[in-house]
């Protein structure tokens, strides 16, 4: 007799594993108000808030911020305009190599992005390219391509192809029917895409330290305060800001996506 | 009454490209998959033949310039007993973070597909997707924080009186060190945290495809709960768990930030690659390790095919 009741064992260990997801992000929220600065001791000897303001006035914080935030923005709209290309070829028909190109967008995620990072760095040492925003642009907005069709290619198929031809019967050239019929039905998914391919590219690390010379983007100046600690806590209050540069979009594109069968954020 | 054509007079350029992609579909396939293919094809598929090119030159030993004449001296390198080291030792941490992410995994995952409903189902969902999304880099920092030796599990343990267990745990060759943030066990437990939601997904997506009716069968014909579990469930979850462990698997043998610090300073591929590229110019090496996970890889994801791992993505 199987019964629909998971027995307490289950739960307890599903549960914990939850938490075990969860509590160690908390800590990093409590550790931007420790007094000490040299250590973690835990617990901390005290409460501050001097920490935000230190950050605030620490002027080597904001240049890699601003790069960040030029560097993700450029590569998410790259993003969005190959991917939604690519999703409409590969939702409207079948065609020789469909399956290879499927694979082609999914490899810069699929492997490790060591290997991504060293090939693009390979490349611009064999062409003599040098390192500039653009190089960096150049590794993020490939990685982004996939996040942008996956989302993208889900709404394409829950899409019935016939309001498009009922569009085209009632006059409507390719060009309006983008603009008003298919668009306003991709939006939400082009915007939940567009949101997941921001914060991937906000937070990348490992591709951009091969791709990114002398020019540090906050997860780079992170992973140097990392290695080489000062002033601990002021790492924490930068931690706090990607950690919310992350988890917004994530949460917003659940919220666009959630009432239809596929939602956003399955495949990263 | 006057008869209005059955076909519309053009209004304008729109409707002349309309009717030649309505006459040559082909045209607006070749244009819409053109930028991305492109992008792709020169960027990426381009990068990766440089990387293969750049690994079969070599490095001029006393002058330190990359001589770009094809050799098969870098890879030569790779076998020497201290590159050895590291692959194997890539291999073995890539294994023992895939079974450990795959123990922890299964519960939530089981949970989740067959169990959790309504509230439970989106709570369960958030609760593995904001993880995996959230920044790579302040959930390894986050570790750094736990494990420090004046950190929570330090004071954690004094307070249950398990100071004892973690000091012979921490003694223990192989695995301990000074304290956790410096032990080959602290970068297991990291890596183990960090990629458990991949493991996570497509084990949840194998156990959802498990029809109910099958279960139903397996208790009518007399089976126990658990012998139901062992030659029923386990062997139809099996392909998710295979798809997991292949982003768990090819996820840790790539990384070179968890072990740069977290653990000893002992090197791991990815720990390699980033070295030999940066500090020590040796280019040629450097791609000539990172060719080693594709070639891992390659293999890897044979063998996952044939267990039939692709249907349960």
């Amino acid at each position: 007799m199987h019964s629909d009741r998971a027995s307490l064992g289950l739960r307890i260990a599903a549960l914990a594993g939850l938490l075990f997801l969860h509590l160690p992000i908390l800590l990093i929220f409590l550790y931007a108000f420790t007094t000490e600065e040299k250590s973690y001791q835990f617990p901390p000897p005290g409460l501050t808030l001097e920490w935000f303001a230190v950050a605030w006035h620490r002027a080597d914080i904001w240049p890699p911020l601003w790069l960040s935030v030029q560097v993700a923005t450029i590569a998410t709209v790259l993003a969005l305009i190959l991917g939604t290309l690519v999703s409409a070829a590969m939702a409207q028909s079948r065609f020789f190599g469909r399956e290879q190109i499927s694979l082609l967008i999914l490899l810069p995620i699929a492997l490790p992005g060591v290997i991504t990072g060293m090939a693009l760095r390979s490349a611009f040492s064999v062409m003599d390219i040098p390192y500039s925003v653009w190089t960096i642009i150049l590794g993020h907005a490939t990685f982004c391509i996939v996040i942008v069709y996956n989302n993208a290619v889900a709404r394409f198929r829950r899409l019935s192809g016939g309001i498009l031809e009922a569009s085209a019967d009632l006059g409507a050239n390719a060009f309006q029917t983008f603009r008003h019929v298919l668009l306003p039905n991709l939006g939400s998914a082009l915007l939940a895409g567009g949101m997941l391919a921001f914060a991937l590219s906000f937070d990348e690390v490992i591709v951009t330290t091969f791709t990114a010379g002398q020019q540090s983007t906050l997860p780079i100046w992170m992973l140097q305060e990392l290695v080489r600690p000062r002033q601990r806590p002021v790492t924490n209050v930068v931690a706090i800001v990607v950690f919310a540069a992350t988890f917004l979009p994530i949460l917003i594109a659940y919220y666009l996506t959630r009432s239809g069968s596929e939602t956003a954020g399955a495949g990263k | 009454m006057t008869a209005s054509p059955a076909i519309l007079p053009e209004r304008g350029p729109g409707d002349r490209l309309t009717a030649l992609f309505w006459r040559r579909p082909r045209l607006l396939l070749a244009l819409l998959l053109g930028p991305p293919l492109i992008w792709l094809g020169v960027v990426y598929l381009g990068s990766l033949l440089a990387l293969l090119l750049q690994s079969f030159y070599s490095i001029d030993e006393f002058s330190g310039v990359v001589k770009e004449e094809f050799t098969l001296k870098t890879y030569a390198e790779l076998f020497r007993a201290q590159n050895l080291d590291i692959i194997l030792r890539t291999l073995l941490m890539s294994a023992a973070v895939t079974l450990g992410c795959a123990i922890i995994a299964f519960p939530i995952a089981y949970y989740a597909a067959r169990f959790a409903k309504g509230r439970w189902k989106a709570v369960f969902y958030l609760g593995v997707m904001l993880p995996l999304w959230s920044s790579y880099l302040v959930k390894v920092y986050a570790w750094k924080l736990i494990l420090a030796k004046e950190g929570i599990v330090t004071w954690v343990a004094e307070h249950i009186g398990a100071g004892v267990i973690l000091n012979a745990v921490l003694a223990l060759p192989g695995i301990g060190g000074n304290s956790l943030s410096t032990a080959p066990l602290g970068t297991f437990l990291v890596f183990v945290y960090v990629w458990l939601p991949y493991m996570i997904l497509p084990m949840q997506a194998a156990l959802e495809r498990v029809p109910t009716t099958m279960l139903e069968a397996s208790a009518d014909l007399g089976a126990s709960r658990s012998q139901t579990f062992r030659t029923v469930i386990l062997p139809l979850a099996l392909p998710g768990v295979v798809a997991g462990s292949i982003f768990t698997f090819s996820l840790t043998m790539g990384d070179y930030i968890i072990p740069q610090i977290i653990g000893t300073s002992a090197r791991f591929i990815g720990l390699a690659v980033y070295q030999f590229q940066g500090t020590a110019g040796n280019l040629p090496l450097a791609a000539a390790f990172a060719v080693v996970p594709i070639v891992i890889m390659l293999v890897y994801l044979a063998i996952a095919k044939r267990m039939g791992a692709f249907d349960a993505l």
